[in-house]
């Protein structure tokens, strides 16, 4: 699931550092991510992940790291949510 | 269980529990073969929204018009047809709560929240068509009971509704204008079906003709003349409620354009799909439909019953109708653009299909060109200051 993050934070994050070199709890938002880059993120989870994230978790802390986006997902796909 | 006289505080929410989980899955299928949704009614029921406006002196929850309004839209959002009933039901309470003050009448009040009953309303009329305050027929009187035969072009549910408010002149002798408004039911009540209702639209409020013959006390008419039932409250509780259903259909289009052009979101991210500015510019169609329809339910709360409505509320009491539906139309089609094939298409999620031909019917159930005539006639006379 990390690897599928990562790949869509590089393709769509337009952040300034290399993802790879990101560690988990690193804040997205300090290393660059904007929240017009965020929305793209979101959108590009929802169709890897086959999701739809649900208007609670629409906040910044749902983006604001990797780890957080993880835990986000696992969430969603445990609960079955449909997208 | 709620106490006694006082509406759930959730009401609203569990009006959208009952579209959601009933209407909604019900509403192909009423719309395709024009069926009556008797499974949305009887969950109405259960919950006591059939006699939310009923006063609380007689066991009902007196809730306002804009709570009434939201349990229109919380159906209407999954099923039209469902919701345009439960919208001319609360309209029949409306007018019974509001001048039906003789002890019949009142008693009439209790037994519908007890058993909630579900009311119709016979208005139109062979020869008249749509004329809200023209009749031919007339109330009869031997002694204290009181005889009426009409013949209705539409009576939407008439079939399955406990009683039915009928529209007709005050006597045999009285001019087409003087009119009454009585409570007909069972027994002395026999509606004889006269025609079918297979329509493009709002297939399943079941409004075929009837004949309709009545009998029964005298107390039976409500003491009010009609003139003052249809300002003070038909003619505003009529608008306002069928605004609810014709919102409600909008911002069920609406949700599906939304969803469509995210989806299209997602398969590219960073650029917007072409929809995308479609939908922002329905949503500005659709807040100006808000507005116009919240804003005449606050302001109808805001007036004491009884107080007559000022010409120019009347008049914005119009627009509101004229100006709703004619959004409606606009609004739904422009969502069946933007999910073009998948809208267009029946059986998918986007189908649009059901939207569009019931947005047609607000335009047309009381025409706008009659409303539009009325307000016509009252700007020549209203002097009011804006």
């Amino acid at each position: 699931m990390d690897d599928e993050i990562r790949r869509v934070l590089r393709e769509h994050g337009k952040l300034p550092c290399q993802v790879e070199t990101l560690d988990e709890d690193a804040d997205l938002f300090e290393a660059g991510l904007t929240s017009h880059a965020s929305v793209n993120v979101m959108l590009a989870l929802e169709e890897a992940f086959d999701v739809e994230f649900p208007e609670p978790m629409l906040r910044k802390s749902t983006f604001e790291s990797i780890g957080a986006i993880r835990h986000a997902l696992t969430t969603l796909t445990a609960a079955g949510v449909p997208s | 269980m709620t106490a006694l006289g006082v509406a759930p505080s959730d009401l609203a929410q569990r009006a959208r529990r009952i579209g959601e989980e009933i209407a909604g899955p019900a509403a192909d299928e009423v719309d395709r073969r024009a069926r009556f949704p008797v499974e949305t009614i009887e969950a109405l029921r259960a919950e006591g929204i059939l006699g939310a406006l009923v006063p609380p002196e007689l066991g009902g929850w007196g809730t306002s018009l804009a709570e009434a309004g939201d349990t229109v839209f919380g159906i209407g959002l999954h099923c039209a047809s469902s919701a345009m009933i439960l919208a001319l039901h609360h309209l029949q309470v409306a007018c019974l709560a509001r001048h039906g003050r003789n002890h019949l009448l009142r008693d009439f009040q209790r037994d519908l929240v007890e058993r909630q009953l579900l009311v119709a309303s016979a208005t139109t009329e062979a020869g008249v068509g749509g004329k809200l305050r023209t009749s031919l027929c007339a109330v009869e009187r031997d002694g204290d009971l009181v005889f009426l035969t009409k013949q209705a072009p539409v009576i939407s549910y008439g079939a399955q509704a406990d009683a039915v408010l009928v529209t007709a002149r005050r006597t045999t002798d009285s001019p087409p204008g003087d009119q009454v408004l009585l409570l007909c039911r069972p027994p002395g009540l026999v509606l004889e079906q006269m025609s079918d209702w297979d329509t493009l639209g709002f297939r399943g409020t079941c409004s075929p003709g009837f004949m309709l013959e009545a009998k029964g006390p005298a107390d039976q008419v409500l003491s009010d003349p009609f003139a003052d039932i249809a300002t003070q409250t038909m003619l505003p509780v009529s608008h306002i409620l069928w605004g609810h259903v014709w919102l409600a259909l909008a911002a069920s289009a609406l949700a599906k354009a939304r969803s469509y052009v995210q989806g299209e979101a997602r398969k590219q991210p960073g650029v917007a799909p072409p929809g995308a500015l479609r939908l922002a510019e329905a949503m500005t169609l659709y807040h100006q439909m808000e507005s116009l329809v919240q804003g005449a339910a606050q302001r109808f709360d805001q007036r004491p019953a009884g107080e007559p409505v000022p010409m120019g509320e009347a008049i914005a009491l119009n627009s509101l109708k004229v100006g709703a539906s004619t959004l409606l139309i606009d609004i739904v089609s422009r969502t069946l653009a933007i999910c073009g094939m998948a809208g267009y298409r029946e059986g998918s999620p986007y189908s649009l299909g059901r939207h569009l031909r019931d947005a047609h019917g607000a335009a047309l159930m009381v025409n706008n060109d009659r409303i539009l005539g009325d307000n016509a006639q009252m700007l020549l006379v209203h002097r009011e200051q804006p």
